[in-house]
């Protein structure tokens, strides 16, 4: 059974996680075992993504209960990518936490939970299973409570009590909306449940019932109901927050992206409305927010927002060129979050505060950190040949075609205010006069920047490479807009 | 049966919200696990309920519970259990820390 192998992004972390947890005195050999499980996870998945353009659709039946009776393991192209992408991602910020994190931190089940939290999301991506899906979600939730707490100090702590409350709220909205999913089609098998909704037509309860998985996976995204994500992703150390900039959110949209394609696609004059007019005002309100702090953090945090609001714009219009567009801007997101947030975090290590008024004349000191600043905001702000100028211009040319105007217009400023929001940091804190002479500089610690660096090559390699990416994301397109094919990958043997 | 676990799980619902929305931390905690309670005993009468049937599966069996509600609510409680102990330890080191166990002063300033 070649497709075994299918558990393994998730298995493989949980079990070195469990391993690491009696390894906990000796932070460095955690650090290096936890690197190389995350760069395996990261080669199975490369090879899933090859053999699923080979073969078609992957699926695994645990302890061989066909579907729709067991839970399964469902791997198509969009899901692959993104188990791909968010293993790179984590493997980096790792080698980030290996290099620059105190030995505290180090000792205190940081790597175990950070294991978990992969698993959590790799999981999330490759159920096919709506209880399954719930399941995967706390596993990540969990680890990201104890990650947002690693550190302890009072800020994190307040945070903390916020963000778990809200995740406990959310989570209950989530088994309400299955419980009436259950309900009413008697199956919680995504494709199962998919063919029947089909079949019955989506009568208004399911519309309804739509609409709670919609506020379930906007909570969890950050789609319009974000107001708890800048405090939350702006209080713990520097890798945890990263990570929760490059994954936690990603999680919430594909889950958006997944439900809304695959089964509630039957009604979009009310669903995908709503998701467009959500996405609409989360560009609003993440690009107000983006200007209006002085806390460079909260910039960044803003900036996760408006990148939600922008993916969901693309499955809000929903025609082939706006979902590739879509997938373009996910694997973009998770690369250029991660190093934003790396790169704003060193930045206040460095200077020892957040405030863009305490900072000034970086560049002088540290001029690598500078220019790799340089790029990724001229990558969030999606120029070309960087990584987010593809999905941009997809999603805009998607906008077009389809008579989005709003959307589009909403789309390109908030890109204005990416860019504005991120030179204002750039203009204030790497250049302007030098506070900090040459003596008095923290010396940047050898080797901090190289996984920023990995980074910034990622990003600009995906925009240069973007021809080699382009067969898999044409797939991954193809297969969520065409329900028919994930249907019958999973129930095409019974029927 | 039905309507009743209903009635019963809008007045869990209700109690639950009620205890949310209060500023203690131990009440807010409190709400959230009767919240859950709520949720499980949705999920237990959406499978049907049916008196005196056990959840067997033969051939010839006239009458059998759905499993599936019960599996999935034991599923759901073991997490429930542990969000509850992680977040009642929560609350515990940040009333050590913060010195307060009022939301409200829990808001957070800008001089931090």
């Amino acid at each position: 059974m070649m497709n075994n192998i299918l558990v393994l992004p998730m298995l493989l972390p949980i079990i070195i996680g469990v391993v690491l947890i009696f390894l906990r005195t000796y932070g460095r050999i955690q650090a290096w075992i936890s690197l190389t499980a995350m760069a395996v996870t990261a080669g199975i998945s490369f090879y899933l993504l090859y053999a699923i353009q080979a073969d078609g659709i992957i699926r695994l039946d645990f302890g061989g209960w066909e579907p729709p009776f067991g839970i399964l393991f469902v791997a198509d192209s969009f899901a692959v990518l993104l188990v791909l992408t968010s293993s790179i991602v984590t493997t980096i910020c790792l080698s980030y936490a290996l290099i620059s994190t105190s030995k505290e931190l180090q000792t205190m089940y940081f790597y175990p939970t950070v294991l978990f939290l992969a698993a959590g999301v790799n999981g999330s991506f490759l159920t096919g299973d709506l209880f399954n899906l719930f399941v995967c979600f706390e596993v990540m939730l969990l680890s990201s409570y104890v990650l947002l707490t690693l550190g302890n100090s009072k800020r994190q702590l307040r945070e903390a009590i916020k963000y778990v409350s809200i995740n406990i709220v959310s989570s209950w909205f989530f088994l309400v909306a299955l419980a009436f999913l259950y309900g009413t089609v008697g199956t919680l098998n995504m494709a199962h449940v998919a063919e029947r909704v089909a079949e019955v037509g989506q009568t208004p309860l399911l519309t309804t019932i739509s609409i709670v998985f919609l506020v379930v996976f906007s909570l969890k995204a950050g789609l319009l109901l974000y107001f708890w994500l800048p405090g939350s992703y702006s209080s713990p150390p520097v890798v945890t927050s990263a990570l929760f900039g490059a994954l936690l959110t990603k999680v919430g949209v594909y889950a958006l992206f997944r439900v809304f394609s695959l089964i509630f696609y039957h009604q979009p004059e009310i669903t995908h409305t709503l998701i467009g007019v959500m996405a609409g005002l989360t560009l609003i309100g993440g690009s107000l927010g983006a200007i209006a702090f002085n806390d460079i953090r909260s910039i960044a945090a803003y900036n996760v927002i408006i990148a939600v609001g922008f993916m969901l714009a693309g499955l809000a219009i929903s025609t082939p060129a706006a979902i590739e567009g879509a997938i373009y801007y996910f694997i973009h997101d998770m690369v250029a979050k991660a190093l934003l947030f790396l790169l704003v975090g060193t930045m206040i290590t460095l200077s020892g505060t957040s405030k863009m008024a305490g900072m000034s004349g970086l560049m002088k000191n540290y001029p690598l950190l500078g220019w790799s600043f340089f790029i990724t905001m001229l990558s969030l702000a999606g120029i070309p040949p960087l990584s987010g100028f593809i999905g941009k211009v997809l999603i805009a040319g998607a906008a077009i075609d389809s008579g989005s105007y709003l959307l589009l217009a909403l789309a390109l400023i908030s890109s204005i205010f990416v860019l504005y929001s991120l030179l204002r940091i750039f203009k204030n804190c790497f250049w302007g006069e030098t506070i900090v002479s040459k003596e008095e500089q923290l010396p940047l610690r050898r080797g901090v920047l190289l996984p920023c660096l990995a980074l910034v090559l990622l990003t600009i390699g995906i925009g240069l490479g973007i021809e080699g990416l382009a067969p898999y994301v044409a797939t991954a397109a193809e297969t969520l807009l065409d329900p028919g094919i994930y249907i019958d990958a999973v129930l095409g043997i019974i029927e | 049966m039905e309507s009743l676990i209903i009635i019963l799980v809008g007045v869990l619902t209700t109690v639950a919200i009620y205890l949310v929305l209060s500023k203690n931390v131990v009440r807010v905690i409190l709400g959230t696990a009767i919240l859950s309670h709520a949720v499980h005993l949705l999920i237990l009468s959406m499978g049907g309920l049916k008196l005196g049937t056990v959840p067997l599966l033969g051939e010839e069996a006239e009458s059998y519970v759905d499993a599936l509600p019960q599996a999935l609510i034991l599923t759901a409680i073991v997490i429930s259990f542990a969000v509850t102990a992680f977040i009642l330890v929560l609350a515990y080191r940040a009333y050590q820390e913060l010195g307060t166990d009022n939301l409200g002063a829990m808001r957070g300033s800008d001089d931090e």
